[in-house]
């Protein structure tokens, strides 16, 4: 058994056709991305005692808020604390894995929403499922990395699309299997999240089976690397990761990943109630609705997009986009709920949101690029606890300062003003920490050639 | 280094013999029938529930324009 799972046991014979790899990605993070889906049970759950109405047994949106931040804390965590082992094990046995806490964490979920434990659900889904996240997400990476030398950000892309599609996916079927199971005495969520922890096990596992790692030595046919001018931003020998974690260049891209998750994070969160508040009386919560599944495309189209991009313009330029588009956007959002222009917030929005998917999608390739392909799943692994603490501090800068804004007199409308330049703010730091990443000293490196590495010029 | 996974590239080994023409000529055509299936099957498996996935959205999405 452990044979059959090991890396060993799936180099690819010849004539394997790299385009298999990434559907079974794509199968890993569209099974994951239900995460971001995850508040479509928030309305349900605090009735899931009265069923049609609000018991004051039942519980609270804030209690039911933490059962995400776990989650993603526990993603970041996981995938810091099992990057080396998940680049070391292979796809198959991290995709099974990741399939196990998953599907696990929802048939746990769902005994705790059945029984009225939160603790068990926070343990299911949060602990348990949030494991399942992080090393589901990071699974793939260094795999279509190997096989796609030629186009690393496409390919990451593709799957990091994934996970982006998955909320697209699993809104919908909620709703539409929590309609089939509620009946006068069950609003359905505790069935719903075992046929969907079952769902995803099956999914998960299935493209877990269909990963093939490259044969040593393997290059697409006829891909011939361009020499690299010596000082570019390639690396030329891998970076161990314990060695990457003490670089500048680490922590660097970690300001860069962390500032532009948090401004586009607490956004998400909070798009339907910040649409209605700003444009009261024009915006209903059916076009508020309407809004939120526009950012959603947007976040999800903007991961191919971009990522397939920075293979032509290079990492660099490609976030140096991201942070002189993104402060200009942010602060124009004040503008529009000034003059109410629903079709510039809109906008201001929609682009904000693909470059916040943009950002996530084309990191790996980022990180191939500045530390190696060989430790790279395990130096994005760790990359991650970034995500989480953009998880927490997303939400409470959006949340939190509008709060703050309203109770000291500050109109509805405009307590959000303040938040917009903060995040402004936020994104022009992380230009100037993009801007400061420079190849990594030759010291730190292994001082092997990379697998499928380029010639360097002087 | 010889690319085992490579469609037209094959070890010829000094002093050995080429693989067959035959060997040659069906991998040059591309992917065998079953990769072909599997191909079609894995890909169509991944886009199907995201194509439905993104059009409930737009369905949604429609809202916002009314």
């Amino acid at each position: 058994m452990s044979s059959l799972l090991s890396k060993e046991h799936i180099v690819a014979r010849p004539g394997f056709n790299r385009w298999l790899i990434p559907p079974c990605a794509l199968a890993t993070h569209l099974c994951i991305g239900q995460a971001y889906a995850i508040s479509v049970f928030n309305l349900p759950l605090t009735q899931q005692l009265g069923i049609t109405k609000s018991l004051p047994e039942d519980w609270k949106l804030t209690e039911l808020g933490w059962i995400f931040t776990i989650a993603i804390f526990f993603l970041g965590a996981s995938a810091a604390v099992f990057g080396k082992w998940v680049q070391a094990s292979g796809p198959r046995l991290s995709g099974l894995v990741s399939a196990l806490c998953w599907g696990a964490g929802f048939l746990i979920g769902s005994v705790g929403i059945q029984l009225h434990n939160l603790w068990l659900v926070y343990f299911g889904y949060g602990v348990l499922g949030g494991c399942g996240l992080g090393i589901g997400y990071i699974t793939p990476v260094s795999t279509l990395i190997a096989w796609f030398p030629d186009r690393r950000a496409m390919a990451t892309g593709m799957a990091i699309m994934g996970f982006g599609g998955g909320a697209l996916v699993a809104s919908p079927l909620s709703v539409l299997l929590m309609k089939q199971f509620a009946s006068p005495t069950s609003t359905g969520v505790a069935q719903t999240w075992l046929v969907l922890g079952l769902v995803y096990l099956l999914v998960m596992s299935a493209g877990a089976f269909g990963y093939r790692v490259p044969a040593p030595g393997w290059k697409p046919e006829g891909w011939v690397p361009s020499p690299v001018k010596a000082g570019a931003l390639m690396a030329k020998y891998d970076v161990t990761p314990g060695r990457a974690i003490t670089t500048r260049q680490f922590w660097c891209l970690w300001v860069v990943l962390c500032f532009n998750v948090t401004a586009g994070i607490g956004v998400l969160g909070q798009a339907s109630a910040m649409i209605q508040e700003v444009f009261k009386g024009t915006i209903n919560a059916g076009a508020a609705a309407g809004f939120v599944g526009l950012l959603s495309l947007f976040n999800m189209g903007g991961r191919f997009i971009w990522a397939s991009l920075s293979d032509k313009i290079g990492r660099k330029a490609t976030y140096a986009c991201f942070f002189l588009l993104g402060p200009a956007l942010y602060a124009l959002v004040p503008l529009s709920g000034q003059i109410g222009s629903v079709v510039l917030f809109v906008g201001c929005f929609c682009v904000i949101l693909t470059m916040y998917g943009g950002g996530f999608a084309t990191i790996p390739a980022y990180l191939a690029d500045v530390f190696g392909t060989k430790y790279v799943g395990a130096v994005h692994g760790r990359l991650l606890t970034a995500w989480s603490v953009a998880g927490i501090l997303g939400p409470v800068l959006v949340n939190y300062l509008r709060e703050f804004q309203i109770q000291s007199g500050i109109p509805k409308y405009q307590a959000y003003n303040v938040t917009m330049y903060i995040m402004a703010g936020l994104l022009v730091i992380a230009f100037f920490a993009n801007l400061a990443v420079k190849p990594v000293s030759e010291q730190l490196t292994e001082r092997e050639p990379q697998a499928g590495g380029r010639p360097v010029t002087a | 280094m010889a690319n085992p996974s490579s469609v037209k590239s094959s070890r010829v080994d000094p002093g050995g013999t080429p693989p067959p023409l035959g060997h040659l000529a069906s991998h040059a055509a591309g992917p065998s029938g079953g990769q072909l299936v599997a191909l079609v099957l894995s890909w169509v498996g991944v886009s199907l529930p995201l194509a439905w996935g993104v059009l409930e959205t737009l369905r949604k999405t429609m809202a916002l324009f009314q």
